[in-house]
């Protein structure tokens, strides 16, 4: 194999590794690989055929495919290399070992690398929904890739577990396939994913939204019969005897969270994050490997991708400062999470740069008020309609608010 | 009309066992199976463990059965190119009351002929295995307790059979059986009839059901469910060896034992039902699991669950393995009672109703062509570098990884397909060669494992079944 040392090695073509590696250009990085797994670049963009994409980052309205083009049109423009087909199997000391039918099995050296592998579905199994194991329970993204990419229907009567935006986008587009959705169903007494979303893709269809319901059985020895779903008590989310219904059904997609696909970052020995399931990172976006940094739906799941493109250019700019020698170190402060906060992403800051403090709420509230405090001293406060876990919120904070101090708290009250 | 020597009826461990072992001879064997794929019901859901019979019932077929088996494993599976480890049990005592029920049990090894029992006290079981509970006072050690990969050992013994000429009939159920002056003479499928000389009933769960064509059901049986979860590689508490309880008279309790593949599997459960195919878990049964093995192994994190499955073991009334032949009906063997030792005393009993059958009078001549070895699918993750490079030169298909938790390829998915007995499915593709296994259960590998099954077999997507017929992945295009 060739001596090649890339700039930047980026792990993912999705929209995170897309944007990183545009980035990684714009800020000076001569050499930059993208080693995607599918046969094109655009990762779970590419079967996202709604629209709802781009009004942040574009300020229009784009579909998934869309959204991609644009960032893999600015990947063909630049001399970017795409190695497409390519799953990575190992990251190593500043280099990744990669295999395709070409170029078999390989490592490339990197100075920096990107990790952008996104996230994957919750299953079955790890929801433990009990019953029998037929033929037609598959995750909303599945279901969304076999009937968007391969024109494939997976059901005709169909009930939704759990809220998450796949899920109930999902709801929408097996009922315009003319397929018929009987209810989702959700644990919480919240939708899990955007307000958006269940108001375009349930009320607007007329599809049921069960909240404080679940599955407690699933039916049917070959393909799915039915399931049944029973009422929960919000206290404690165990079923209430008495309230089940058994719903006749050939199909039950699961929508019941996303969780960053950390196994190459977990081999590789990189801190990870007990709440996001993420690495750990920096405003930089740095992993607790110096020349490793992560970006997107890997790091923490996202629910706009126009989140993630910004967050993955600066990802990608910073990773080539690193290979080129220009980023700067420094000792670092944690970020600390405070009432009704669940987790922060960066969990470290470097004082001597901005970060922009990404969070999500602990549990739904209406009229709050979201503060930062460095050390015990409030450097940011602005009041809220309402705060819910399913949307992301941020609150940026400057250089001098954080100088000699030894966290920055961030609380919703 | 079909003819053949020998019909066996079913393709579980021990019909399977059975056809490799009566193709030995110069004998036109048939296999006739209702499912769509080898493997049978109870053979597939299981401990996956091979025992030693230490806790058998003294001076029974079923003990003399299972301890004779245990030996003959490391052989077969070298043969068979499929994995066995002999990674051993442990009995931990927790309590007096327990540790007084030692003596009895090592005695009861002692009568079984399993000499190696051993005595560990509670510091050396710590040692062996650091999760257990702590106040472990004592316990019994089992070296030869062994892990074996259930799928691929009945897969593995049909392909071979079929090598050396054994037919299979797959998805045909047998609905009768013609008998003739005293001696079977056909048994009749849903598919057809096939005219043959001797009838092997090994259907397992539904023996009892076989056995009524001919009139020998003087028994019957039930379905005893197990349940079990299967936890991730990666889990944070694993054990090494395969950690028992001490049994109650009531069962023999739940286990927790690493996989053939490095998960965790713990279970299982022992709920007697009338159902045979009721194959469902429930949240009660899940739950007795875990409130069972945290007794032994505190830390067991049932969070890191990646599947939970059921088996059904078949209860004979009255109980005991019974392998029988009938004056009044020449040619007719009815194997029933093949329990939770059936995946063991398979291959025993295979030797055994062969000579059976040999001592009534059946004309089998070994072959002087027996084909003993079988070549399995390569498992891929396991090669070192160079060899992996090599594979995907030869074969670029080896190069694309499509079961992203397992690492499996799409070269090892066609040779799935495509080799003897291959898979029709997509349960047959994830039980031969894994993809679909690890933790994301096939929400990534499923759709494109669905295009390669239909690809490779000439069919439409929407004709791809997860198992047996009307098991269909799909509901037909979109508009």
């Amino acid at each position: 194999m060739a001596e090649k040392i890339y700039d930047v090695i980026v792990v993912g073509g999705g929209p995170a590794g897309l944007a990183a590696a545009v980035g990684a250009k714009e800020a000076g990085a001569k050499d930059v690989l993208i080693v995607e797994r599918d046969v094109s670049l655009g990762g779970i963009l590419q079967q996202c055929i709604h629209p709802g994409f781009g009004l942040k980052y574009f300020n229009e309205e784009l579909s998934g495919p869309e959204y991609a083009y644009r960032f893999i049109e600015k990947v063909k423009a630049s001399d970017i290399e795409v190695k497409l087909d390519t799953m990575v199997l190992e990251v190593g000391d500043h280099s990744v070992v990669g295999i395709n039918p070409k170029d078999g099995l390989f490592v490339a050296q990197g100075k920096s690398i990107v990790l952008a592998m996104g996230c994957r579905e919750r299953t079955r199994g790890a929801i433990m929904t009990p019953g029998t194991r037929p033929a037609g329970v598959y995750t909303a993204g599945a279901a969304q890739r076999l009937v968007n990419r391969q024109n494939m229907m997976v059901g005709k009567k169909v009930v939704i577990l759990g809220s998450g935006d796949i899920g109930m986008i999902m709801a929408r587009r097996m009922t315009l396939e003319g397929a018929k959705v009987l209810a989702v169903a959700e644990l919480m007494d919240y939708t899990a994913g955007l307000t958006r979303n269940r108001v375009q893709c349930l009320d607007d269809f007329g599809i049921p939204l069960l909240l404080s319901h679940t599955i407690v059985e699933i039916k049917g020895n070959k393909r799915v019969e039915g399931v049944v779903i029973a009422e929960v008590d919000p206290a404690t989310k165990q079923p209430i005897k008495g309230t089940e219904v058994l719903y006749e059904c050939d199909t039950l997609l699961l929508s019941c969270g996303l969780i960053p696909e950390n196994e190459l970052t977990k081999e590789a020995g990189i801190k990870i994050n007990p709440i996001t399931n993420g690495p750990e990172v920096n405003q930089f976006m740095q992993t607790s490997y110096e020349y490793v940094f992560a970006c997107g739906n890997v790091v923490h799941v996202n629910d706009l991708v126009d989140n993630v493109t910004d967050e993955s250019l600066r990802a990608g700019q910073y990773a080539a400062q690193y290979a080129l020698g220009t980023l700067p170190k420094a000792k670092e402060i944690p970020s600390v999470t405070g009432n009704n906060v669940r987790y922060i992403c960066p969990q470290r800051i470097c004082p001597d740069a901005p970060a922009k403090l990404f969070f999500r709420a602990a549990a739904p509230k209406l009229g709050v008020t979201m503060k930062a405090y460095a050390d015990d001293k409030e450097i940011f406060s602005k009041k809220l309609i309402k705060i819910n876990p399913g949307e992301m919120e941020h609150i940026e904070v400057k250089p001098e608010d954080m100088q000699g101090v030894s966290s920055i708290r961030i609380e919703v009250v | 009309m079909k003819k053949t020597d020998v019909v066996i009826i079913g393709a579980g461990a021990v019909g399977s066992a059975l056809a490799r072992e009566l193709s030995k001879y110069k004998l036109d064997v048939t296999v006739v199976e209702k499912n769509a794929d080898i493997g049978g019901d109870s053979s597939k859901s299981n401990s996956a463990i091979i025992h030693t019979g230490y806790d058998a019932k003294p001076g029974t077929l079923e003990s003399q059965l299972v301890v004779a088996a245990n030996p003959m494993y490391d052989e077969i599976c070298k043969d068979l190119d499929i994995p066995f480890k002999r990674i051993g049990a442990i009995l931990p005592a927790f309590n007096d009351e327990q540790m007084e029920q030692l003596p009895a049990i090592k005695h009861k090894a002692m009568m079984n002929r399993v000499y190696d029992v051993e005595y560990k006290t509670g510091a050396e079981l710590l040692e062996m295995e650091p999760e257990l509970n702590p106040e472990v006072k004592g316990g019994l050690y089992i070296p030869r307790e062994s892990i074996i990969d259930p799928f691929l050992f009945c897969i593995a013994l049909a392909e071979n059979a079929a090598d050396n000429g054994v037919k299979f009939e797959l998805a045909t159920k047998v609905i009768g059986i013609d008998q003739k002056d005293g001696a079977v003479t056909t048994v009749k499928t849903d598919k057809g009839d096939i005219e043959c000389k001797y009838i092997i009933n090994a259907a397992g769960l539904y023996c009892d059901e076989i056995a009524s064509f001919v009139g020998k059901n003087d028994y019957y049986v039930t379905p005893r469910k197990g349940q079990f979860y299967i936890l991730d590689k990666k889990t944070s508490c694993k054990v090494r060896t395969i950690v028992l309880p001490i049994p109650t008279k009531v069962t023999k309790g739940k286990l927790m034992c690493p996989t053939m593949h490095g998960n965790m599997l713990v279970g299982p459960t022992a709920e007697d039902l009338l159902d045979k195919t009721d194959k469902s878990t429930n949240k009660e049964g899940l739950d007795s699991i875990a409130a069972d093995v945290r007794k032994m192994i505190p830390n067991v994190n049932l969070r890191d669950s990646i599947t939970q499955y059921c088996g059904l073991r078949a209860q004979r009334n009255p109980e005991g393995l019974n392998i029988d032949m009938y004056d009044d009906l020449k040619g007719y063997v009815n194997i029933s009672g093949v329990r939770s030792t059936g995946l063991t005393n398979s291959v025993a009993v295979a030797k055994y109703v062969a000579d059976l059958l040999i001592e009534s009078g059946m004309k089998a001549e070994p072959k002087t062509d027996f084909i003993k070895t079988r070549k399995g699918t390569p498992h891929f993750a396991e090669l070192s570098a160079e060899e992996k490079a090599e594979l995907i030169a030869k074969d670029p298909r080896y190069g694309n990884v499509i079961c992203r938790c397992e690492t499996i390829t799409e070269g090892q998915i066609c040779d799935a397909i495509h080799r003897t007995l291959g898979a029709t499915t997509v349960d047959g593709v994830k039980r031969r060669v894994r993809a679909g296994m690890g933790r994301c259960q096939g929400g990534f590998c499923g759709p494109r494992v669905i295009e390669i099954i239909a690809r490779e077999l000439g069919i439409s997507p929407d004709e791809v079944c997860k198992n047996d017929k009307g098991s269909e992945m799909l509901k037909g295009f979109v508009r």
